[in-house]
């Protein structure tokens, strides 16, 4: 039940964009219209899902303070967290090349649509905010870190979906003034989005 | 002279009509996360500055030996490096605003601005043009950065750095802080805003 709430706060009160504005970049860039969203969305939720309950094993087995006294007690004195950085960018690039070779031999429709998003993703803000989410909360246990990922995943699909079918529409029904046009609304679309998401904020669960 | 005046260009640039934040739509999340006040801003700004010109030095001195298939886990693991180290100065010395900028530290790492610029200019270029390049876009993200904290602090808090700059009879007046400028949706707006102004400024750069 802890884990189920833990899944629809990420979603919609700790929604990546909205609440924290994370993965802005690919979120501006890509949000032109629906379809190619829709298919970095999948990709970003992905990525989050098998990255968040990887770093969270480093984090709890390796990097924390005296997290590897199960390899010998006289390590239990050790603290590895000032690497945690380094290896969380690490295991996100590396996870990147890796699900990218294996999409692409074992799936290759799903590769030629998902193909030009994945190299991209190892440097969208909202997998290492996911990750460094993680390590500050001191999540219980690894499923948190899965289920937080999903929630996380699917609160940035939700999104950028919501805004490329705004932008999509706005791009032929209105007349907005020359200089504002393409990225200056987007930002005040995305601002005004944020403005109603906030209203989930009362929400206790 | 052909090389000075290029230089001047290099460093010029990046500040306004090249500017990476409103121009070229680059690194906007910490944009929004860390401008609630001026400080955080401006350590932000001043962070970026100083890991986006040293590992521009760093890879444009590498350039030559980075195998292509593998460079972006070679810049990726450059600048982590690099900002592991500005993160441990910031808790050493600064430890109150290390705090607030909480992760957003960390994430300099996937700041599409250094990945940007490493990618577009360090990877082709001699170390001191890079060098003045990585100042150049660090400066026009850090003005950027102030300009959105300046009016948030301003307006939202009706403090500057922390001191009361709005007069206590302005409030005795019935004068009340604007609490959503505060709050993250604001920044975009602000940002926005400066975006208009520049691209009024500027109508080339207009799309459309």
């Amino acid at each position: 039940m802890e884990n189920f709430n833990i899944f629809i706060r990420s979603i919609f009160v700790d929604n990546m964009i909205f609440a924290y504005f994370l993965g802005m970049c690919s979120f501006l860039a890509v949000s032109k219209n629906v379809k190619t969203a829709f298919g970095l969305g999948i990709a970003v939720t992905f990525m989050l899902v098998i990255t968040l309950p990887i770093n969270y094993l480093l984090q709890t087995y390796v990097l924390q303070a005296g997290a590897l006294a199960w390899l010998d007690p006289e390590l239990a004195s050790v603290d590895l967290s000032f690497l945690s950085l380094i290896m969380f960018i690490a295991v996100i690039a590396s996870m990147t090349q890796l699900v990218e070779m294996a999409v692409e031999k074992y799936s290759p429709s799903l590769y030629a649509s998902l193909g030009i998003f994945l190299p991209l993703i190892a440097v969208n803000c909202a997998i290492l905010g996911g990750s460094l989410f993680m390590q500050q909360r001191d999540f219980p246990s690894v499923w948190t870190a899965i289920c937080a990922g999903g929630g996380w995943g699917i609160g940035w699909l939700l999104a950028i979906t919501a805004v490329a079918a705004i932008r999509e529409r706005l791009a032929t029904y209105s007349n907005i003034p020359a200089p504002l046009r393409g990225i200056g609304i987007t930002f005040i679309v995305t601002a005004l989005m944020g403005i109603a998401f906030m209203s989930f904020l009362g929400i206790k669960l | 002279m052909a090389e000075k005046l290029d230089n001047k260009k290099v460093f010029l640039n990046p500040l306004a009509k090249d500017n990476p934040v409103v121009v070229q739509v680059l690194g906007i999340c910490s944009v929004l996360a860390v401008t609630a006040k001026l400080e955080p801003a401006i350590v932000m700004g001043l962070s970026v500055i100083a890991v986006l010109a040293f590992s521009n030095v760093i890879i444009s001195l590498m350039r030559n030996t980075i195998p292509t298939n593998i460079r972006i886990i070679v810049q990726l693991v450059v600048v982590a490096g690099l900002v592991v180290i500005v993160n441990q100065l910031l808790k050493a010395y600064a430890y109150d605003v290390a705090k607030q900028l909480s992760v957003f530290i960390g994430l300099i790492i996937t700041n599409c601005i250094l990945m940007g610029r490493l990618e577009a200019f360090a990877m082709g270029n001699k170390p001191w043009p890079s060098f003045l390049d990585g100042i150049g876009n660090g400066a026009g993200y850090a003005i950027i950065l102030i300009i959105v904290g300046f009016f948030r602090e301003l307006l939202g808090s009706g403090t500057l750095l922390g001191y009361q700059v709005v007069p206590q009879s302005f409030y005795d007046a019935g004068y009340v802080n604007n609490g959503l400028m505060i709050l993250p949706p604001m920044a975009l707006i602000v940002v926005a805003c400066i975006i208009w102004v520049q691209r009024a400024l500027n109508p080339d750069l207009q799309e459309k």
